[in-house]
C-alpha cells in the first residue's frame, strides 16, 4: 500500500484529490454462478477500484416453495421437507419442525426420546461447523482443512447413516419422539468419535489460528456491532463473535438442553476471525454437551402418544431453536384439518445475509468473499 | 406491560395467548405506532419475524404477524393485525433495520405493502412475475407461464 503511495501520489485511494482514473462506480456481478458464493447467490457488486461501495444481494435462485408445499402436506408428510432447506444442518431444521407440531398437539416427547434427539443435534451442528471451516477456508485459499474437515465429517455421516438410513437429508425424528431406536453400539460408536474429534479440533486450529495468512486475511475484516447485530435481526455465531452472549439453548431452552452444562463462547470485535474462533469453540461445547448426553442416557418409550392421523387443534405457534447458522423458527397455524394452513420458516440465513451489505462496505472485493463464507449462509435456507 | 398498553390504548389491543406463548391481535391503525412503543418502551429490540396469513372468505383478507423479541426481559411476543386486500401498512423499516428483507418477502408472497419501506420489490420470485403464490387462491402448481415463456423459453414450467 505505502509503495503505491509513494511511486503514484494519484493513485491516492483515501482522497481522490487527483483522481488517475474517472472515479466513477464500477457495478459488477458476481452471479448466480460462482465457486464461492456457497450456492447460487446473486451479488451486485458497487465499486471503486477494489474497494466495495455497496452491495445488493439478489436471492431466489433455489426458491422452492417450501411454503406452499406445506399447506398441501400432511404434518407428517411435510416432515422430510424441512431437511431439504438448510441441507447441510437437516437434523436441526428436524427437530424445530418436530417440537414445533408438538406444541400444535400439545405432546411431550420422552425423556429418551429428546436425549438421543440432543446427541444427534449437537452432532449435526459439529458436521455443521466442519462443512462451513472447510468452505471458508477454501474460499480464503486454504485447500488444506477442508479435506481433514471433510475426512472427519464422514464418521459424523456415517452414524446418521446407521441410525436413520440417509446421511444428509435425515429425517431423523418423528412427531412425538424418534422412530428408530438407538442402534446396538450406537453409544460406543458416538464415543469413539468424541474421542476421535477433540484432537482433531486442535489439528484445524494448529492449521489457522496462529497462521499470519489467514490472521491477516480475519482480522478486522467485516465486522458488524452488537447494536447493529441486533438491528438487522442476526443470529447465532455471527452475533455471539459482536459480544452478544445469547444462545436459545441457554435462554428460552428446548429439548433437554437444560440438563446440560456448557458455555457460550462470545467475541469481542464482530469480524471474521472472531467468528471462526467462536465456532471452534462451539465444537468444543458441543462435544462436551454429546458426552454428557452420552453418560445419562435414560430407559423408556421412544415416542409420546401422538394419533395416527393428527389433527392439531386450531391455533398458531412460533417456536424457535438454536440452529448451527443462527435462530430457526417455525410459525405453524392449524385450522383443525390433517394439513396446516400455514407454515411459515423463519431461516437464520436469510436475515442474515441482510447484513452484508453493512458488513462489507469498504472493504475490498476479496473480502467480500471472506465476509459470505463468515457468514455461513445456505442458499437451500436462505431461499426455501 | 399488556395491561399498560390497554391502558393506552383501549379498545384497538386484544391480548391473547396460546400454547403459553403470548400474542395481541391489534387494531391496523395503531401500526407502526404501537411497534415503536415496544421498541422504544418495552425493549423488544429484535424483529424475529413478519410474516402473514391469508384467509380469503374473510372481509379483512389479510393477517400481519410480527413476532418480536426482548434480549433484556427474554421475552417473545407476537403482533398481529388485519387489513384488506389491497390495503397497505407502514412500514418497520425505521425501527428494525432487519424488517427489509421480511417485509420485502411478505410482499412478494402475499401482495401487502409496506409504504416507507426503501426498496419494496420481490425479492424471492424474478421481478416482473405477476401474482402473489402464498395465497389460498393461487394454486399448488400454478406459475406465471407469460414470465416463464419469454424469459425461459420454453411452453410452460412443468
Amino acid at each position: 500500500m505505502t509503495d503505491i503511495h509513494t511511486t503514484h501520489p494519484h493513485l491516492d485511494l483515501e482522497t481522490h484529490e487527483k483522481p488517475f482514473l474517472d472515479a466513477n462506480e464500477l457495478v459488477i456481478n458476481m452471479g448466480p454462478q460462482h465457486p464461492a458464493t456457497h450456492g447460487v447467490l446473486r451479488v451486485i457488486l458497487r465499486l471503486d477500484g477494489e474497494k466495495v461501495l455497496g452491495l445488493e444481494c439478489v436471492i431466489g435462485y433455489l426458491h422452492r416453495g417450501v411454503e406452499k408445499i406445506g399447506e398441501h402436506r400432511t404434518y407428517t408428510m411435510f416432515n422430510p421437507y424441512v431437511d431439504r432447506m438448510d441441507y447441510v444442518a437437516a437434523v436441526s431444521n428436524g427437530l424445530g419442525y418436530c417440537e414445533t407440531v408438538e406444541k400444535l398437539l400439545h405432546v411431550e416427547a420422552p425423556p429418551r426420546a429428546q436425549h438421543v434427539r440432543v446427541i444427534l443435534t449437537e452432532l449435526n451442528r459439529i458436521a455443521s461447523h466442519q462443512l462451513w471451516l472447510g468452505t471458508h477456508a477454501l474460499d480464503i485459499g486454504a485447500i488444506t482443512p477442508l479435506f481433514y474437515t471433510f475426512r472427519d465429517r464422514e464418521e459424523i455421516l456415517k452414524i446418521y447413516e446407521k441410525y436413520c438410513g440417509a446421511r444428509l437429508t435425515t429425517h431423523a425424528f418423528r412427531i412425538g419422539g424418534l422412530q428408530y431406536e438407538t442402534y446396538t453400539g450406537f453409544e460406543k460408536e458416538v464415543k469413539n468419535f468424541l474421542d476421535f474429534f477433540r484432537p482433531k479440533i486442535d489439528e484445524y486450529e494448529e492449521l489457522l489460528t496462529t497462521n499470519r495468512i489467514w490472521v491477516e486475511r480475519t482480522k478486522g475484516v467485516g465486522i458488524i456491532s452488537a447494536e447493529d447485530c441486533i438491528a438487522y435481526g442476526v443470529t447465532g455465531p455471527v452475533l455471539r463473535a459482536s459480544g452478544v452472549k445469547w444462545d436459545l439453548r441457554k435462554a428460552q431452552p428446548y429439548a433437554n438442553y437444560k440438563n446440560f452444562d456448557f458455555d457460550i463462547p462470545i467475541g469481542e470485535n464482530g469480524d471474521t476471525y472472531d467468528r471462526y474462533l467462536v465456532r471452534m469453540a462451539e465444537m468444543r461445547q458441543s462435544v462436551r454437551i454429546i458426552e454428557q448426553a452420552l453418560g445419562a442416557l435414560p430407559e423408556g418409550p421412544i415416542m409420546a402418544k401422538v394419533p395416527k392421523v393428527m389433527k392439531p387443534p386450531v391455533g398458531e405457534v412460533y417456536h424457535s431453536i438454536e440452529a448451527p447458522k443462527g435462530e430457526l423458527g417455525y410459525f405453524i397455524v392449524s385450522d383443525g384439518s390433517t394439513q396446516p394452513y400455514r407454515v411459515r420458516v423463519r431461516p437464520p440465513s436469510f436475515v442474515n445475509l441482510q447484513a452484508l451489505d453493512e458488513m462489507c462496505r469498504g472493504e475490498l472485493v476479496a473480502d467480500v468473499i471472506a465476509v459470505i463464507g463468515t457468514l455461513d449462509i445456505v442458499l437451500g435456507e436462505v431461499d426455501r | 406491560m399488556i395491561a399498560k398498553l390497554k391502558g393506552m390504548y383501549g379498545s384497538g389491543i386484544e391480548p391473547l395467548t396460546y400454547a403459553g406463548q403470548n400474542y395481541m391481535v391489534v387494531d391496523n391503525s395503531l401500526i407502526p405506532e404501537i411497534l415503536q412503543v415496544l421498541r422504544n418502551e418495552e425493549q423488544f429490540d429484535y424483529c424475529v419475524d413478519i410474516t402473514a396469513l391469508h384467509y380469503p372468505a374473510r372481509e379483512k383478507q389479510f393477517d400481519v404477524i410480527w413476532v418480536l423479541y426482548s434480549f433484556a426481559r427474554n421475552e417473545r411476543i407476537r403482533v398481529k393485525t388485519q387489513i384488506a386486500d389491497g390495503a397497505s401498512l407502514a412500514s418497520s423499516v425505521p425501527i428494525w433495520i432487519g424488517a427489509n428483507w421480511l417485509e420485502r418477502e411478505v410482499y412478494d408472497m402475499f401482495g401487502i405493502k409496506f409504504d416507507g419501506h426503501p426498496d419494496m420489490k420481490r425479492i424471492l420470485l424474478p421481478e416482473g412475475w405477476k401474482g402473489h403464490p402464498l395465497r389460498k387462491d393461487y394454486g399448488i402448481l400454478q406459475q406465471d407461464n407469460e414470465w416463464v415463456q419469454i424469459n425461459l423459453g420454453i411452453e410452460s414450467g412443468q
